[in-house]
């Protein structure tokens, strides 16, 4: 085989490869994620089973602890359809009633259920500057 | 003082937009005198950008909440030290400190090259200008950090007590200095390709910026990492969050570049391939930064404003856009002088750690932006959790570590069997002693972990032979002493063994990482005093509670008004190893509306967290108190309908005493991690490394020494 053709061979095999990993990291990207959900679109959409994230805001006074299962109802933002949920696992810091939270559910039977230390609590205060009327407030 | 510091803004807007101009009209003219006019706006920018820094900075100390960022993240009661980093902590503040850092590092670039690469520098300022002008615009017109409110308020919000930790202030600084330094190689790249200068000048002027670009960057990583450890109460210190991944895309393709620039120093290779690696590297720190300022990703640390989303994806487009068309329209220019010879070099081995790297940087990539690309596909958001990030990542970063063990001792152009025997038979039976030991000692249910233990024995084990060889060869031949020989001998050729120290304490960070995710003991539990749990080989006993309250006029305030918390005593098979007081404060919250009581403890909550250990084991506990328990909740009840707010503290310290004496079960976070400690060390060994490689060698100061006095000898000739 002469030079350039070993080098053209060469270069047609590695591309190749390229294209196959990034296929399947595209593949699977596609199958192994959580699709990222509303309570309400929850409360629609759901299947038993399958893994959702959901994002909403945590309900006020709905947040009780039984053992190492934390009860608390999850809202869409804007208010309206709250989805009941039992979580187990760490609670970050910031987790309060009325801050918004992101965490991976499953419907079990006709309740929902938190996975294991996937609450993350987005503060959204945090970093942010107030509106110059609250300042006033102050 | 705020109408001050908004002008030095506008005069730096000025300044950009003149320099610019000035040094695009020298470059283009061949009048030099505009080029240095140019330079020298750059060291003006510096300069006015230290006065508004300084001007920010003194309203910072002295509590002044007439500027809205100092209200929002500073308070009188926030401890000194904290207020002189708050200034970073608001997004305004933080545009500022990324605009002057730039500025800066832009300044040092452009002075050490003042001399050479006239027109490739002169391009590089005009770039860097133009980052400035972006940067000082979005304060200027989005996110003014000197915006005041009139009357003041009598006190600020007060710093986030998350972000109340030391590294806090070392933490952003050098990360933002990682960042702003990856724009400076991305600049020099751009003024090589638009000055058709693409020989290896200008690699050779911006290869230190790169490597201080890596070791920032990857110090802020790190550093970030061990405040996620030591701080947040979930035990961990990499979740693959959109904001960690957009700080370790730029650094990987900054690793990738500072491999593959030696092939192109010694071998006139890889031209295209290392200017769009050095081009990458600047647009991908630029959209790290945009990931962190838009909010467009979720992430627990993206700041919340949305309002700088255009501006970025405006500035992104151009810097992506631009850099194809020069490279394609250059690509004449950056033909390889020479041909890989053989798949066994080290040419190749470099090459392959290249493609490794850029590997993992499209992984992480397509995990951080696959919510944006999967609702642009399918119109649903979706994200992928870290296990997806960790099937791909794990067997990349074995090969890579491998690789890191190869390249030092491969032969360049092409390896023989003789050389291959002569330099892999040691590392070869070092990883395989380990991996034996390790099967005898019974680590084979992870069978990653197992590998990632052998490579970097081979790492160990071939690193181990360069120094060794090395010292022997100078001890054979000047006769020193074994630590004189080894000094010397790192001494003479910084950047080599530098670097042969930096794969050494990766191969150090990798164990720890490989160790303690994947034989992690974590446990949670309920406990009531007196009752104990077991996590890995270790018991963990409640001793009592403990609750403290610091009012604000305390002396000793840090920010919490009730801390609660544990004593815990840790034991191994009837040893005692430790006794842990870890705690959780409560924060004052600013929303009257709670109540007098509840308001004074609803703000944020956060973990104090409690650890013991040594080179081996971490025993890492965490406290979530339930302060929500049906006694303590009473008081709390009782006091906010009775107490006026002065009066308020009064309630909580019957509720500390109440918790005292009536604990509830308590919920505690126990993790028992195997070798986390060795992530820290491997760090600080790579950062050594690193300093070393980046220090100037001995005979280029010598060099620059006695050039200097030369041409002072001459200058008092000619004066005679």
């Amino acid at each position: 085989m002469n030079p350039a053709r070993k080098r053209t061979v060469r270069l047609v095999m590695a591309l190749g490869a390229a294209v196959v990993l990034a296929s399947a990291l595209i593949y699977t990207s596609f199958s192994a994620a959580s699709p990222a959900l509303t309570p309400s679109q929850l409360v629609r959409e759901a299947q038993p089973g399958r893994s959702y994230e959901l994002t909403g805001t945590v309900v006020k006074g709905s947040v009780h602890r039984e053992g190492a299962v934390l009860h608390f109802a999850v809202a869409d933002r804007a208010g309206g359809t709250a989805v009941p949920l039992a979580y187990t696992g760490i609670v970050p810091d910031p987790f309060r009633e009325g801050r918004e939270v992101i965490v991976n559910v499953e419907k079990q039977g006709g309740s929902y259920v938190g996975e294991n230390n996937s609450l993350i609590t987005k503060c959204p205060s945090k970093y942010k500057t107030a509106p110059p009327s609250e300042n006033q407030n102050a | 003082m705020a109408g001050f510091g908004y002008a030095c803004l506008l005069l730096a807007l000025v300044i950009c937009a003149y320099g610019i101009g000035a040094s695009l009209y020298g470059v283009r003219t061949g009048r030099v005198e505009f080029s240095d006019s140019g330079r020298r706006s750059v060291y003006a920018l510096a300069g006015v950008l230290t006065v508004a820094m300084a001007v920010l900075e003194i309203a910072f100390l002295n509590n002044n909440f007439t500027f809205n960022t100092v209200a929002d993240t500073s308070s009188r009661t926030t401890p000194t030290f904290y207020r002189a980093a708050a200034i970073w902590a608001s997004q305004e503040g933080s545009l500022l400190l990324w605009a002057w850092l730039m500025s800066l590092w832009s300044s040092l670039a452009l002075f050490l090259t003042r001399k050479r690469l006239r027109d490739v520098a002169a391009y590089a300022t005009a770039i860097m200008l133009g980052f400035g002008a972006f940067f000082v615009g979005l304060m200027v017109f989005y996110a003014n950090p000197f915006a005041t409110t009139n009357p003041a308020p009598p006190e600020g919000v007060g710093l986030d007590p998350l972000l109340r930790f030391p590294t806090m202030m070392i933490h952003p600084p050098m990360l933002y200095s990682g960042y702003t330094l990856c724009t400076i190689p991305f600049a020099f790249g751009v003024g090589a390709l638009l000055s058709r200068r693409v020989d290896a000048d200008w690699i050779k002027a911006i290869r230190r910026f790169a490597f201080a670009a890596w070791l920032f960057l990857g110090f802020g990583i790190l550093l970030g990492a061990l405040w996620s450890y030591s701080e947040l109460g979930w035990g961990g210190y990499w979740g693959w969050d959109a904001v960690e991944n957009a700080s370790l895309m730029p650094w990987l393709t900054g690793t990738a570049f500072l491999h593959s620039l030696m092939i192109q120093e010694k071998r006139g290779m890889l031209k295209v391939w290392n200017v769009s690696l050095v081009l990458a590297t600047g647009t991908l720190a630029i959209m790290g930064t945009f990931l962190v300022r838009s909010g467009i990703l979720d992430s627990i640390h993206a700041f919340g404003g949305h309002t700088l989303g255009v501006p970025f994806v405006i500035l992104i487009g151009v810097m992506i856009a631009g850099s194809i068309y020069l490279v394609v329209s250059r690509r004449d220019m950056l033909r390889s002088e020479h041909r890989l010879d053989s798949l066994l070099s080290r040419e190749s081995a470099f090459l392959a750690n290249n493609l490794v790297l850029v590997a993992l940087c499209f992984v992480i990539f397509w995990g951080t932006y696959f919510p944006l690309i999967s609702e642009a596909v399918t119109g649903q958001e979706s994200s992928v959790g870290p296990p997806w990030f960790d099937r791909y990542t794990v067997p990349l970063a074995l090969i890579l570590v491998l690789l890191s063990g190869i390249g030092p001792v491969i032969a360049w152009r092409r390896a023989t069997f003789a050389n291959a025997r002569r330099n892999f038979l040691i590392p070869v039976v070092s990883g395989l002693t380990t991996l034996v030991v390790l099967e005898i000692a019974g680590v084979t249910q992870k069978p990653f972990a197992l590998a990632m233990f052998c490579c970097a024995a081979f790492v160990f084990g071939s690193i181990g032979q360069e120094f060794f060889r090395g010292t022997r060869a100078r001890r054979a031949m000047a006769g020193e002493s074994p630590p004189l020989a080894l000094f010397g001998l790192i001494k003479r050729n910084r950047r080599r063994y530098g670097g042969y120290i930096v794969h050494l304490g990766i191969a150090v960070l990798f164990v720890g990482v490989a160790a303690s995710s994947s034989f992690q003991h974590a446990s949670q539990g309920g406990l009531k005093p007196g009752q104990s749990t077991r996590v890995g080989d270790y018991e963990v006993r409640y001793v009592r509670p403990t609750a403290s309250i610091t009012p604000k006029y305390d002396q000793a305030h840090t920010g919490s008004t009730l801390s609660l918390g544990a004593v815990l005593d840790v034991t191994e098979n009837g040893h005692h190893v430790g006794t842990l007081n870890p705690s959780e404060g409560f924060y004052e919250s600013d929303e009257p509306s709670q109540g007098t009581v509840s308001s004074l403890i609803g703000g944020q909550a956060v973990s104090h967290v409690a650890m013991t250990g040594g080179l081996l084991r971490n025993v890492w506990t965490a406290i979530e108190p339930d302060i929500e328990a049906p006694n303590l909740k009473r008081i709390v009840t009782a006091g906010n309908s009775t107490l006026p707010p002065d009066e308020a503290l009064v309630a909580i310290a019957y509720l500390a005493r109440a918790y005292l004496k009536h604990p509830p079960p308590t919920q505690f976070n126990l993790v028992v991690s195997p070798l986390v400690f060795w992530i820290w060390i491997g760090g600080v060994i790579s950062f050594g490394g690193g300093l070393i490689a980046l220090w100037p060698a001995p005979s280029t100061v010598r060099r620059r020494v006695a050039a200097r006095s030369r041409a002072r000898a001459l200058r008092g000739l000619a004066r005679a």
